[in-house]
């Protein structure tokens, strides 16, 4: 059938046009009902998520996926790629996106009063950038979509905590320019020596002049901008407010998202543009190592001294990055491994987390955990959610934390630096004593004033979306054999072995 | 009904010229595909064409001239001729933006490319237009009783 076959031919493109067309769309949709657009944005986000589950298993039977944009040859014309490393994450954005759009009605709704359309536009142009970042292989192009994500995060926070929200949003926007500014001219540099934007193109050309000093400020460039963009310790002070002043839906979807992506940016860029010979040969992962190491700790004990339960998270999310940059800086199978199973793991608890701190904050107004006392009892099935993603985020055995953290541990030792698993441990009991407050708040209040406190669930589109991600956090917990063995380990090795766009 | 601040000069040399420069804006955007211009300079020359004039005539006349809901639809059928023009080449069996798998003219795909490219243009001038006047409608203070800028009432 000739129609059908249009559409299978072209998936990889569709994965970032759909969500573009429906982004703009929407304004229509909502002018015509403004209840619509919620609807709007779900079926998107499930025919994008279709799609990539679509694309995923085709390069997991047949491999890589090349699409020519406008018929163009690679090197001259835009090339999209999907291979394991893009495939999967951009299931992860999918998938993410599909559940917070599932949630976000009734949390929109009540957070930002009279922008809805707006917020569902805004939502869908930041899937189209997070995807077109995902799949493209021409490095100018990965640029300009970097600015559809960031101009649209920017957006996005600055419609949460009224005056809060603005100001994050442009520390963020100040932050997030110079970190584009870094990767602009990284580009540029490397376009100035090889001639050539395609990424295959320029893995093939960089080594005859990996001596020069114009590659290696490039390759700086490129660290320091994306260790802006992910939140790497020292360079994260925009991170907390950010996540903790947009709205609740955003929160999620860019803590979930947005670092993952610039992570997946940051491995695409060392492994496949340059190769893990030169980045390890300039000490590049030994001071991603380190500094990764750093941001677990420093992470964790920022997390301790918060009370707000969504600048926590944002310290743990900064703790977490680390977690998925130690693993690939000790460049070994098993290092690597772990990081990309961490970066799915991640994307679950985490975007669980954020999606409970909503739920508690549109029912309750409150964010604060020393007022949690009793909620165990109101919202029963939320703070189990939250349960299930904390022990997760802990890393307690049967859980997804457990798995990727066991990965992490092994790849250190089979690096030989003891201290990371030290690391590890540590920042481990670190999560126990932040997670522990609210577990200590939500369950074991005063008994007289639980006594009166009757049962109020969240509505049920957010109830949803939260027990799926909890379920996914055990189910990959005890049954993550099939994605490690025929994703991220093959994965691993064809990032380190050939090294190459496959 | 909005009291008019500005001299009559200028309000009548800026009713003469926005007809020219939103026909300059049309010449640069369908100049496009074999010139220097494109779809973004004649979009941003056509809002500014809007903006001059709800500068002048105050932002109250501005919104008769383009409403909010025809900037939102203007803003979203732009990219929507783009994409579609993308989607029309999939449809042909050619990849996305591959204009010359359009059997529009069998003989000469080169011609189908440039008239396609001037749509695409043509749409991307429509998107860029209306968020540059939606732009500048998003961040001018509110109207007063009068339709009046607040604190023009002092200035001659």
């Amino acid at each position: 059938m000739a129609g059908f076959e249009i559409i299978t031919n072209n998936l990889p493109v569709f994965a970032v046009v759909v969500p573009l067309i429906a982004g703009f769309l929407t304004p229509i949709v909502g002018w015509i009902d403004r209840r619509l657009p919620w609807y709007w944005v779900m079926l998107a986000m499930f025919v994008v998520l279709l799609i990539t589950l679509s694309n995923l298993v085709t390069v997991i039977n047949s491999g890589t996926i090349h699409y020519k944009l406008g018929g163009w040859d690679p090197p001259f014309g835009i090339e999209y790629v999907i291979d394991l490393l893009n495939g999967f994450v951009c299931l992860i954005i999918a998938f993410i996106g599909f559940m917070v759009s599932i949630y976000s009605v009734e949390s929109v709704k009540k957070e930002v009063p009279g922008k809805t359309t707006q917020f569902y536009s805004v939502f869908l142009l930041l899937i189209t950038g997070l995807m077109g970042m995902t799949i493209t292989g021409d490095i100018f192009n990965f640029y300009v979509f970097l600015e559809i994500s960031s101009l649209t995060a920017y957006a996005l926070i600055a419609m949460g905590d009224r005056g809060d929200g603005v100001v994050a949003s442009f520390n963020y926007l100040i932050m997030g320019t110079v970190a584009a500014s870094f990767i602009l001219l990284g580009i540029g540099y490397l376009y100035a020596v090889t001639g050539t934007l395609n990424m295959a193109d320029m893995q093939n050309l960089l080594p005859s002049i990996y001596e020069s000093k114009v590659v290696l400020a490039a390759l700086a460039f490129f660290m320091a901008g994306f260790s802006i963009k992910v939140g790497l310790f020292p360079l994260h002070a925009w991170l907390p407010d950010a996540y903790t002043h947009a709205p609740s839906t955003a929160s999620a979807l860019i803590a979930g998202l947005m670092t993952k992506v610039g992570v997946y940016a940051m491995i695409r860029f060392m492994f496949c543009v340059f190769t893990p010979a030169f980045v390890i040969d300039v000490n590049m992962t030994e001071i991603l190592t380190w500094a990764a190491a750093l941001a677990i700790i420093v992470g964790s004990v920022l997390a301790i001294a918060q009370s707000d339960i969504k600048r926590m998270l944002a310290y743990s999310s900064i703790s977490q990055i680390g977690y998925i940059l130690l693993g690939f800086g000790l460049v070994n199978v098993i290092g690597i491994t772990g990081g990309l199973l961490h970066i799915m793991n991640h994307a679950l608890m985490k975007c669980a987390l954020f999606l409970v701190a909503g739920a508690v904050f549109y029912k309750t107004d409150i964010r604060n955990i020393y007022q949690f006392q009793g909620l165990g009892k109101k919202m029963p099935v939320t703070t189990t959610v939250f349960l299930i993603a904390a022990l997760s985020m802990i890393g307690v055995p049967g859980t997804v934390g457990f798995t990727s953290k066991w990965y992490l541990a092994l790849g250190s030792i089979v690096a030989d630096q003891w201290i990371f698993v030290a690391v590890i441990l540590v920042s481990s009991l670190l999560n126990i004593v932040y997670f522990w407050r609210i577990f200590d708040n939500i369950w074991f209040g005063h008994p007289h004033e639980i006594e009166n406190i009757k049962r109020d669930e969240a509505p049920l589109t957010m109830l949803i979306p939260m027990v799926i991600l909890a379920i996914l956090c055990v189910y990959f917990g005890f049954f993550s054999g099939y994605p490690i063995e025929h994703i991220f380990e093959p994965l691993a090795k064809t990032l380190l072995g050939l090294g190459g766009v496959p | 009904m909005s009291r008019i601040q500005e001299s009559v000069i200028i309000r009548t040399v800026v009713r003469i010229m926005v007809p020219f420069i939103e026909l300059f804006a049309l010449y640069v955007i369908m100049h496009g595909s074999s010139g220097p211009g494109g779809g973004f300079q004649g979009g941003v020359i056509f809002g500014a064409a809007i903006i001059l004039y709800a500068m002048i005539y105050g932002i109250a006349e501005g919104k008769k001239k383009m409403s909010d809901a025809l900037d939102k639809i203007l803003a979203s059928t732009g990219l929507t001729i783009y994409a579609g023009t993308g989607l029309l080449c999939l449809f042909f069996g050619g990849m996305f933006l591959q204009y010359g798998a359009v059997p529009l003219l069998p003989d000469n795909p080169a011609k189908v490319a440039a008239l396609l490219i001037d749509l695409v243009e043509i749409g991307i001038g429509t998107t860029v237009a209306a968020v540059m006047i939606s732009l500048f409608f998003d961040v001018s203070p509110p109207e007063s009783e009068e339709g009046e800028l607040p604190g023009y009432e002092g200035v001659d």
